[in-house]
């Protein structure tokens, strides 16, 4: 998993549940929030995505670590190997 | 233990807000059924049909109505939670709506989607309050009415502090309390900040097919995400052993046990499930029922001249008294509904013509009525309420809408109590709201109704607001 895939990974579960925001043009290191209108149940809608789709669990201290594409990168990224290498 | 029947979570009440608690659940992966007792889902918002024709309960509209591309409201919170396309729910708008103040219909304001008109209609009949308006529309805006944890304060006193005309306060109070308040006379003001924006700040839309296209969704959705449902399965008994529910007992006997329980039946209702402890007060159950009377037209209201309004909310008295009548009645004030007259487009209208007239009622002036005595009552009351509204709307001879007519129905607070379980007939459940869904036993949350957020909108996002709260932000 690349930190470019990863991205994708989280731009394609705001696609799903924020199917009405446009998405063409987020721009990584911005945070979400402020260039998408996303509240803290969409927030918490990606995190539950994560963990339903890929077994990557997020707890509620390291939130913060999902405002921007780039940041999500950062900290999901190697989750998603140590969860590959384990599996 | 039997894990056959264990669940993840128990829902009771497959109404809208049950409904809602359970798609969040099971698409998280929980593992929910929802017991009903009827043999409908809906709750206090389903529909029921009569020689193969089907008659609305509740809903006369939805409220909450934003056109696509508004973000941040409540509709839109709803869709995405529920990953529901908005095209599902195919809304209409409404034409337009009214509130219709005096014996004589003297004052009226009208209202559509857009908030514009309705400031306009205050600018040209109550000019010298059009700043104050302005002021409690930004304190509305402004208001967090979404917050779980707030002190309750009076709206009346809110709206006076800005509002100096009692008519006009009067006239805002109407449909926002006719539209979801449990509480006589006054409301709490983050109630009626929620209802103030559902219905002037948004509006009001109707599926074609009405309330079952919303349903029909809901219970797609549900059941694609893997949720059990049990119909004529009432839940008599919820035991308990040191603050925590153990197990369900059906009407049947039958014991289901559940890791957490989401009642949707309302506060007092879930109360007498649990049992109240011998020193404590009991809750206290809601006054405000309603009886509605339902014309099946054979032409659209149109043709009667009633072709304008949506929705009209009407009072004939010096002041608006919304309290639990003394007698069986109070035809002083009303709603009503005009189904037809939502924007279908150019090519399609509803079938028949629809005219329902709701007005307060008081349930122990019905619930212990003999058959007889019943049917008599509904057919006098019938007629007390049409009069009533037709004073509101242009003129139509009683022979005219007699020959226009081909059937009615009527339901009352004893209806309301057999569709939705709560007592009293209490159409927007008990006046005290648990916005935090606590209840007495920790693995037991309210939803719908009771918890506090109002409307068919707020009923589905209540029951995702306490699956969040309470269940899948906490593990």
């Amino acid at each position: 998993m690349t930190k470019d895939e990863c991205k994708q990974v989280v731009l394609d579960i705001i696609a799903d549940i924020a199917p009405d925001e446009d998405l063409s043009n987020v721009k990584p290191e911005v945070r979400l929030r402020d260039q998408l209108q996303l509240d803290s149940m969409d927030f918490l809608d990606i995190v539950m995505e994560l963990r339903k789709r890929h077994s990557i669990e997020v707890p509620e201290a390291d939130y913060q670590h999902l405002a921007s594409l780039d940041s999500c990168a950062e900290y999901l990224t190697p989750k998603f190997i140590a969860l590959a290498a384990k599996g | 233990m039997n894990t056959r029947s264990h669940y993840d979570v128990a829902i009771i009440g497959a109404g809208m807000s049950g409904l809602a608690a359970g798609i969040r659940l099971a698409h998280f992966g929980k593992k929910v059924c929802i017991f009903e007792r009827h043999n409908a889902t809906g709750g206090l918002n389903s529909f029921y049909s009569i020689s193969g024709r089907k008659f609305d309960v509740g809903l006369h509209a939805l409220t909450n109505f934003v056109r696509p591309g508004v973000k941040g409201t409540p509709l839109t919170k709803l869709l995405r939670q529920l990953r529901i396309d908005r095209a599902e729910f195919a809304l209409c708008e409404q034409k337009q709506s009214r509130v219709v103040f005096g014996p004589n219909a003297e004052t009226s304001l009208r209202f559509t989607n857009d908030f514009a008109v309705f400031e306009n209609e205050i600018v040209t009949q109550f000019p010298k309050e059009i700043d104050g308006f302005r002021a409690l529309v930004v304190a509305i805006k402004t208001y967090d009415d979404v917050s779980l944890d707030v002190a309750p304060i009076s709206a009346r006193a809110v709206v006076r502090t800005h509002i100096r005309n009692a008519l006009l306060e009067d006239m805002l109070f109407c449909p926002v309390m006719y539209y979801g308040s449990a509480q006589e006379h006054d409301m709490e003001f983050g109630q009626f900040v929620i209802m103030f924006k559902a219905l002037f700040l948004e509006g009001f839309a109707r599926p074609f097919d009405g309330v079952r296209v919303i349903l029909r969704v809901l219970l797609e959705k549900y059941r694609q995400a893997g949720g059990e449902r049990r119909m004529k399965c009432g839940v008599r008994k919820i035991s308990a052993h040191e603050g925590r529910a153990t197990a369900l007992i059906l009407d049947t006997g039958e014991e289901i046990t559940a890791t957490h329980i989401i009642s949707s039946i309302g506060a007092p209702e879930t109360e007498r499930l649990i049992g109240v402890a011998t020193d404590a007060t009991p809750l206290e159950a809601g006054r405000l029922s309603f009886v509605e009377t339902i014309s099946i037209l054979n032409c659209q209201p149109a043709a009667l001249g009633w072709g304008s309004d949506t929705i009209v909310f009407f009072n004939d008295s010096s002041r608006f008294d919304y309290a639990c009548p003394t007698n069986a009645l109070d035809t002083r004030s009303g709603v009503i509904c005009l189904p037809n007259n939502f924007d279908y487009g150019d090519d399609r209208e509803l079938s028949e013509g629809i005219f329902r007239v709701t007005c307060l009622a008081r349930y122990d002036q019905w619930a212990p009525l003999a058959e007889e005595s019943y049917q008599a009552q509904k057919i006098r009351c019938f007629a007390e309420v049409q009069r009533s509204a037709r004073r509101f709307m242009p003129a139509v001879s009683d022979a005219v809408l007699a020959g226009a007519t081909i059937t009615t129905d009527m339901f009352t607070p004893r209806t309301i109590t057999k569709f939705s379980g709560h007592i009293g007939g209490a159409i927007y459940g008990a006046p005290v709201k648990h916005r935090q869904g606590r209840t007495p036993l920790e693995n037991v949350y309210l939803c719908g109704t009771d918890q506090g957020f109002l409307g068919i909108i707020g009923a589905m996002l209540s029951g995702i607001s306490m699956a969040n709260l309470h269940i899948l932000q906490k593990n």
